[in-house]
């Protein structure tokens, strides 16, 4: 069971986007960064374990030419193994910061029409990042999707070579599922069917996904065959996180609920399954992100439409 | 964000407005032929079909000023007169009303559901004129032509554009909160009941399935709230039953028109943003008022018929108390095209003018700029 803790203020209000919040753990120098789409601008702030703000930051979309400041459209920490970088996207382009926000290594313009980031068009483009320092290359441009980008989700590869599994989802509920390398390589497609998948995560040969009407899907990586259903919400699913070490799932949606989910592998057959630890709920609020806040699933932050405020939750 | 808001942002918050009119003619016993030709006009003037040419076309959503000042334009379309105070609550009315719509609306799709009901609704407030129904009918296919085909997905592009303009929007709406629609702070009531989204199911199951496709085994669990199943989808048909609810009058003679002046939300950071940026009217605003306001043929108060004053509150003491009392932070600052300090900027706007069509051909004079300045001048 979980309860209430205490929440972290923001400067300003979530924005009603998909996704709607990261978080970056950081247990040795115990404290977690979290972050938030306002609208032209976006929110880092760092809490302590208890939920006291430490210090906040906010960061904007870069003007390029238009009528009105661009809005942000995510806010996302990208753990590398030797890195860790905070990309902040618009319809202007990509920026990428180091992890606290405080330089911009690298901006990416986006011309009209696009932007391991989603664009617009539905391309997804890959940058070489380097250990140190600003000198990030455009390496590859994967055109499979043929509608907006609105998710990635990677995780360490099963086997031997030492690369990324990687899925990509759209406005369309495509998915496809890539081996990532010196070139990506499409593994699978998995078909949409009418309605736009939000939010996509991968874990240990699986991919779950969340759709606009409300369902969390479960599929085979390697193949796309579908072994789990689950009507989890009654309106459309805006954030999933995963909590790796604990196999947890987390499914939040704009019907105000966030429910736990626990996966697992069938002994008999290597099949997915899923079992509901746990649901909460939000009074009137439209959720907009949800994330764990450890790697065990023990504790969970959530941002809503309207709220200026990040509430956390963690089990007794 | 999506460039393909603005038709449904304009026409919907037109349908609000219309009503709360509508309410308040009846209201202030204005004369049932003053209350008919107010009308007409207004819904003529909405529905002009250069006016909808211009909002269909693929752009980004006008700035909150330059939508406002669409708005009083539109309300001030005929011999009727709103002050400052009057204006300013019609304006918070519409506009929570619609955010209150767009945000219960069960999928994206239905806020095409609840521009239909608008619609449906503004048809019924027209008189005796087959012209301006033959205007409304004429949107109803625009709308099903380019909103008919639009993805799950564009939709919900839509909806969050719509909620992004609508953000930080707390005003209290005494019907709302009557209705317990909306709380004291200001926040809507978002049940975790009633029938699901038509094309979803009911929360509840967990269906496990093979690798043949086969269903091999199916689970419960308890999912908080307490749904059903959707009755039956909503019609997009010119005629139909729409289902929803919202969108249609919630106004009638015995539920006046009231408006709480708080705003909820103390935080003034996330309202700064736009009278930030100096904003010089962008082009795209103007070419729209423009075609509002240049040449639509309306009487004008000098002419035959007298106009009148509509006030939104219940005495004109209650009226002038509200200006005086009315919060800094939700002040609208409408555009005031006549009176700009900055040279520059009006230089500039008298450059943008100038490139529109001026149908008024009795003018004549040296610069078309010139010419439409001094048009907006007598309104």
């Amino acid at each position: 069971m979980f309860r209430r803790e205490r929440s972290i203020p923001l400067r300003g209000s979530a924005a009603a986007l998909c996704n709607n919040l990261s978080v970056l753990p950081l247990p040795t120098r115990s404290l977690t960064h979290f972050g938030v789409v306002h609208g032209p601008s976006a929110q880092l702030l760092s809490a302590a374990p208890e939920g006291a703000p430490l210090a906040q930051r906010q960061l904007h979309a870069k003007e390029g030419a238009g009528v009105s400041p661009p809005l942000i459209t995510q806010i996302h920490w990208c753990v590398l193994p030797f890195r860790v970088l905070l990309v902040l996207t618009s319809h202007r382009g990509i920026q990428m910061y180091e992890s606290d926000g405080s330089v911009m290594v690298y901006w990416h313009a986006l011309d009209a029409g696009d932007a391991s980031l989603g664009t617009w068009s539905g391309r997804v483009l890959v940058f070489d990042i380097p250990t140190k320092g600003p000198n990030i290359v455009l390496s590859e441009e994967l055109a499979r999707h043929q509608t907006p980008i609105t998710d990635i989700a990677t995780e360490p590869a099963q086997g031997q070579d030492c690369v990324a599994d990687t899925v990509t989802a759209d406005d369309s509920g495509l998915l496809c599922v890539w081996r990532s390398g010196p070139k990506f390589k499409l593994l699978t497609q998995i078909p949409g069917f009418g309605a736009p998948c939000s939010s996509v995560q991968l874990w240990q040969g699986t991919v779950a996904a969340g759709y606009g009407n409300g369902q969390v899907r479960l599929y085979e990586a390697s193949t796309g065959t579908l072994h789990v259903q689950i009507s989890a919400h009654a309106r459309a699913v805006c954030a999933l996180d995963l909590a790796p070490e604990a196999g947890k799932l987390l499914s939040a949606a704009e019907d105000t609920f966030i429910h736990i989910w626990k996966l697992s592998r069938n002994p008999e057959d290597g099949y997915i399954e899923v079992e509901h630890c746990h649901g909460e709920c939000v009074p009137d609020t439209q959720i907009c992100g949800a994330r764990f806040c450890d790697l065990s699933g023990s504790s969970f932050a959530v941002t809503g439409y309207d709220l200026a405020e990040i509430l956390r939750f963690s089990s007794m | 964000m999506s460039m393909r808001t603005l038709p449904l942002l304009f026409l919907n918050l037109g349908g609000e407005m219309l009503y709360i009119l509508d309410q308040r003619l009846r209201a202030q016993n204005i004369p049932g032929d003053k209350a008919r030709k107010v009308m007409n006009d207004i819904i003529s003037t909405m529905f002009n079909r250069k006016f909808m040419e211009e909002l269909f076309k693929p752009q980004e959503l006008y700035s909150k000023k330059a939508l406002r000042t669409v708005y009083d334009r539109l309300a001030h379309a005929s011999i009727m007169r709103l002050n400052q105070a009057s204006m300013d609550k019609l304006y918070d009315l519409m506009t929570m009303a619609f955010k209150y719509q767009v945000l219960l609306c069960p999928r994206p799709k239905d806020v095409l559901l609840v521009t239909f009901n608008h619609l449906d609704a503004i048809k019924g407030l027209i008189q005796d004129s087959p012209t301006i129904l033959h205007q409304v009918d004429e949107t109803f296919r625009q709308l099903t032509d380019i909103y008919g085909g639009l993805s799950a997905g564009e939709f919900q592009l839509i909806r969050q554009t719509l909620l992004i303009f609508f953000q930080d929007l707390h005003i209290r709406v005494s019907i709302f909160l009557k209705d317990k629609v909306q709380n004291s702070n200001g926040r809507f009531v978002l049940p975790a009941s009633g029938p699901v989204p038509w094309g979803t199911e009911v929360p509840g199951l967990i269906r496990t399935f093979n690798s043949k496709g086969e269903e091999v085994k199916r689970t419960e669990f308890k999912h908080g709230g307490s749904y059903v199943a959707a009755l039956k989808e909503g019609s997009l048909e010119l005629y139909g039953d729409r289902v929803l609810k919202l969108g249609t009058n919630m106004y009638s003679v015995n539920r006046p028109v009231e408006t709480h002046m708080s705003a909820a939300s103390k935080n003034l950071a996330s309202q700064t943003q736009e009278s930030i940026v100096p904003n010089p009217l962008a082009k795209e605003e103007l070419n729209l008022l423009a075609r509002l306001i240049g040449g639509m043929g309306i009487q004008k108060p000098s002419g035959p018929e007298p106009g009148f004053r509509l006030n939104l509150f219940t005495t004109d003491e209650e009226e002038e108390q509200a200006a005086l009392t009315r919060p800094e932070e939700l002040s609208y600052e409408v555009i005031n095209i006549q009176a700009t300090q900055d040279q520059q900027t009006n230089q500039e706007l008298a450059r943008i003018m100038g490139e529109f069509e001026i149908t008024d051909q009795s003018r004549r004079s040296a610069s078309k700029g010139d010419d439409l300045l001094a048009m907006m001048d007598e309104l």
